[in-house]
């Protein structure tokens, strides 16, 4: 009982994943709008905070209005309703939220919506076709490449990009490409064989 | 009944809904008019709220409303224990003083219209502190070790110390197996929605009807006012036994608001108030004769807990039934420190306490200078020792003869260091795994449908395993159908009651109420077929009928006889029957059960920088009646990667200064990652149980995390010469003498 004080402590040392990306890669996309402190009371009269954006989201085009802060993955999730896409950790870390943008795999925690007008995003909910699961999504199936399935969206859709970048050419290269999603139940080498064996038929 | 669905390699029935992104977890269920809560979690380990900036972050955009305990309310709390709740103690009251009792304890919840309005304000709220230093680290000597409350906490027999003393040949080490966390891809997730004094809570769980019971205790209202709904829970592996605090305070907000109210814990706060496996501290002292005879076993362990509740785990139990040993003495303690109580996970206890028995065994091993596998056929004891009573069934040697065989043990050179590839060293090591084989009180419901096809329901869950598709093939089988006939409901406290999801019981208790329940069932159609005036069997006695594949013919007939949308198309109504099932009390009396089962693992390790990988991992398993090869070789194969976790990366590491996890990131608390994971083989050998259960199952989802970290470290041993009894093993620890 040595430490004995009394003193604010502001709940959040560690900085937040926007004012992550507003410090960084999305200070210049940003550069226009108003930082807001953390301790902020009020964001200012009369600016907005709230900006539109277009894409196409499994076909299907979208003019939204978001929050210039919103990830992709929020706005798939909440605006949309589309939660095929998970949120495992908001940290980058897991990959439980990849999708495609404009063909190539990204992390959507760590994407903003307003960055990406005009994209081209591909979600799980976009793979079925006509009744017809994706061939990877049936090798998903057929090769138990999943337990819980949380992390399969992710897994499915980090698979798609791994096999369209020419990373599936074997179950060594597989792993060492597939290595940005998680899946905590241990269904890796599931997920290996799948991603092999829709690699093999594409 | 000789349909033998079970046994088969089905694949997943929900396999499809889950490829498509359909299944739905609990932060899925998005309702009208939903409002998001943030929580803010304490930045100080110990201590007393003092003040709270609160007006400022209710003026900012979206925020509708700020609770902390100056303005929640004061809820009844009314006593409830579960069977998954610690028996000693009593739960945290959140959010009704200004007590602090470890780091990232929830003290405020900030409602919005989105989750960055909701992240915003909770970010900016200041909070003071009255601040103390929080005891946390359990080699502490301020630590107070207690007994627990639960009684049971030292067995013995004969006299083991000095049995040790005396010993030709002696083992006396300590084992330090740090902190962990579930850390399952989903994070803790409810959405609560009041309908007058009714509550509907989306909420993650893996034991719905005491959730449903917690959440009507805490808040004083009839049980049946709450409904808890789970279809779907990504990963838990014990975290979503228990129902915590977040699950209230989303409650609380949603009847603050008026509103729906979604609560999605962030990754870090799964660090704080979910539970963790509790660090253990732990002496295993061994003796033997020169020939391999152990004459003395003690085992010593204290486990983590926190300071208003006794979490227990089986920290000692395995080693009193494992080997035969006529002086053997166990002891369990509790630190209490100033954290949140640990919880279960994976394997809880046994994982923990058979690392340290393992690893000494197989140092026990070297200096007898007998084969690892060999010093255990020369303890393998004929009866559960410790109970006095034989095993129901027990294939220990049995599965070290099959992984052995097929691992290539054979190829294995004695001497540490003797194996190499290249420049790497390569070691191979083996241990024991067990797990015991409960069975809980569970019920289940039958619906046989007038088109010949049946529903089946359990308040039960399914966080990976299968159940949805194992429990199909329970009923199937049961029943004379194929699965395709056969839908299994989980998820919801609208179905029968079941016991927790966890703890390797699923199977063993909702199976065997599924059963009863399909044996009801179809008893119940026999009767209406024969008071059917129009039937083949009418008036025939029950007797002489049977069910084969689905149809009821009298015995010794060779037609296919009524199926059931025969029978149901007279009476035009469907059958329904609910079933329960529980242990016999006589067989439980009678039987020791425990799961078997022996793990081998090969490493290499760079003998410059210390970088150790698994390359082979096989596990072999006495479980019983293996209902789904394929599911089960998943499970499998799943805990072995995370006990190469549990061997080599997991470990929350926290600031003594104030208890703060300091890795409590998806990046820095490190999981095995698709890279990691090495050639895996999981063997069943035959094991029929004719005691355990009428399914004949042992269980599954524990043993196969336990004895892969002790298997590892034995290979570490055997490639290295380095013996480590700290979990993680790390670099450092192979490169230091």
């Amino acid at each position: 009982m040595a430490e004995n004080s009394s003193e604010m402590h502001s709940p959040g040392p560690i900085i937040s994943r926007r004012e992550a990306l507003q410090a960084t890669a999305g200070a210049v996309a940003l550069a226009a709008l108003p930082l807001q402190s953390a301790a902020a009371t009020s964001s200012p009269a009369g600016v907005s905070s709230v900006m539109a954006v277009s894409m196409t989201v499994n076909g299907r085009a979208h003019t939204l209005t978001v929050d210039p802060r919103q990830s992709i993955l929020d706005v798939l999730r909440e605006t949309l309703d589309l939660p095929g896409t998970k949120k495992g950790c908001n940290q980058g870390a897991c990959g439980a939220c990849t999708i495609l943008v404009d063909g190539k795999r990204i992390v959507s925690c760590l994407t903003l919506a307003s960055m990406h007008d005009g994209a081209e995003i591909q979600t799980i909910e976009g793979l079925e076709k006509d009744g017809e699961l994706h061939p990877l999504q049936a090798a998903f199936v057929e090769h138990e490449g999943l337990q819980c399935g949380f992390c399969t969206s992710g897994q499915i859709m980090s698979g798609l990009g791994c096999i369209a970048e020419g990373h599936a050419r074997s179950p060594d290269e597989i792993q060492f490409w597939m290595s940005g999603n998680i899946c905590r139940c241990g269904a890796y080498p599931g997920i290996v064989a799948a991603v092999a064996d829709a690699a093999e038929r594409s | 009944m000789s349909m033998n669905v079970i046994g088969k390699p089905l694949t997943r029935v929900d396999g499809r809904t889950k490829v498509t992104g359909k299944a739905r977890y609990p932060a899925d269920f998005n309702q009208p008019g939903q409002l998001y809560a943030a929580l803010v979690s304490a930045t100080v380990g110990l201590g007393r709220v003092t003040g709270i900036e609160g007006v400022e972050v209710e003026r900012m955009p979206g925020v509708v409303a700020l609770i902390t305990h100056r303005n929640a309310p004061k809820l009844p709390y009314l006593p409830h224990k579960g069977i998954i709740d610690p028996a000693v103690g009593e739960r945290l009251h959140v959010l009704q003083d200004d007590s602090v009792r470890f780091y990232g304890q929830p003290v405020a919840i900030v409602v919005a219209d989105t989750i960055d309005h909701a992240e915003r304000a909770a970010a900016a709220l200041r909070i003071a502190y009255d601040a103390h230093r929080p005891i946390v680290d359990h080699a502490d000597e301020e630590v107070a070790r207690i007994v627990p409350g639960t009684g049971k906490a030292d067995r013995s027999r004969g006299d083991a110390d000095a049995a040790v003393a005396e010993a030709a040949i002696k083992v006396d080490e300590n084992y330090d197996i740090a902190r962990e966390n579930h850390n399952p891809m989903e994070p803790h997730a409810t959405v609560a929605a009041w309908n007058g004094d009714r509550l509907t809570l989306w909420s993650k769980s893996q034991f719905l009807v005491n959730e449903q019971a917690e959440i009507a205790a805490v808040f004083g209202l009839p049980i049946e006012n709450v409904e808890v709904i789970c279809p779907f829970i990504g990963g838990a592996f014990g975290t979503s036994l228990r129902t915590w605090p977040h699950v209230t305070l989303a409650a609380i907000a949603a009847r603050q608001v008026q509103r729906p109210v979604k609560l999605v814990l962030t990754r870090k706060q799964m660090f704080f108030t979910t539970g963790h496996r509790p660090r253990s501290l732990q002496r295993v002292a061994l003796g033997a004769t020169p020939d391999g005879k152990l004459t003395g076993v003690i085992h010593e362990g204290t486990g983590e807990t926190s300071r208003y509740e006794q979490f227990t785990e089986a920290l000692t139990a395995v080693t009193e039934y494992l080997y035969s040993c006529p002086n053997l003495r166990t002891q369990y303690r509790l630190a209490q420190l100033d954290t949140a109580t640990p919880n279960h996970m994976r394997g809880p206890g046994e994982a923990s306490g058979i690392f340290a028995l393992e690893s000494a065994m197989d140092e026990l091993s070297y200096k007898l200078g007998i084969d690892p596998i060999e010093l255990r056929r020369r303890n393998e004891p004929q009866i559960d020792e410790a109970e006095n009573k034989p095993f129901s069934s027990r294939s220990l040697i049995q599965c070290y003869e099959l992984g052995a065989e097929r691992f290539g043990w054979a190829r294995r050179t004695p001497e540490p260091r003797s194996m190499r590839d290249g420049r790497l060293l390569i070691g191979m090591g083996t241990a024991t795994a067990t797990y015991p084989a409960f069975h809980a009180p569970s019920s289940a419901r039958v619906r046989l449908l007038a088109d010949g096809t049946a529903e089946v329901e359990a308040a039960a869950s399914d966080m990976g395993p299968g159940t949805y598709t194992s429990m199909t093939q329970v009923a199937a089988e049961f029943l004379g159908l194929q699965p395709e006939q056969v839908r299994f409901g989980l998820g919801t406290t609208d179905y029968p009651p079941t016991p927790s999801h966890g703890g390797s019981w699923t199977m063993a208790s909702v199976g065997s109420a599924i059963r009863a329940a399909c044996l009801e069932v179809q008893s119940q159609a026999t009767r209406q077929a024969i008071a059917d005036a129009g039937s083949p069997v009418f008036e025939a006695s029950m007797e002489v009928l049977e069910w084969v594949d689905g149809g009821l013919r009298r015995r010794g007939d060779a037609s296919p006889g009524l199926s059931y949308q025969d029978i149901l198309a007279k009476a035009g109504n469907p059958i329904e029957a609910d079933g329960s099932a529980q242990r016999d009390p006589e067989i439980a009396e009678k039987y020791s059960m425990h799961s078997f089962g022996a793990v081998f693992a090969e490493v290499s390790v760079d003998p410059d920088v210390g970088t150790i990988r698994v390359r082979r991992l096989a596990g072999a398993y006495g479980i019983g009646r293996v209902v789904n090869p394929l599911l089960a070789s998943s499970q499998c194969t799943g805990g072995m990667i995370g006990g190469i976790g549990m061997a080599l990366m997991e470990r929350t590491v926290l600031d003594v200064r104030d208890g703060r996890p300091v890795n409590a990131h998806m990046a820095d608390y490190l999981v095995p990652v698709n890279l990691d994971t090495p050639k895996l083989e999981a063997l069943f050998v035959d094991e029929v149980d004719p005691h355990v259960n009428p399914v004949g199952v042992k269980g599954l989802g524990e043993i196969a995390l336990v004895g892969t970290a002790p298997a590892i470290a034995n290979a570490v041993f055997h490639a290295t010469g380095k013996r480590v009894r700290t979990l993680p093993i790390k670099i450092e620890d192979v490169l230091t003498a």
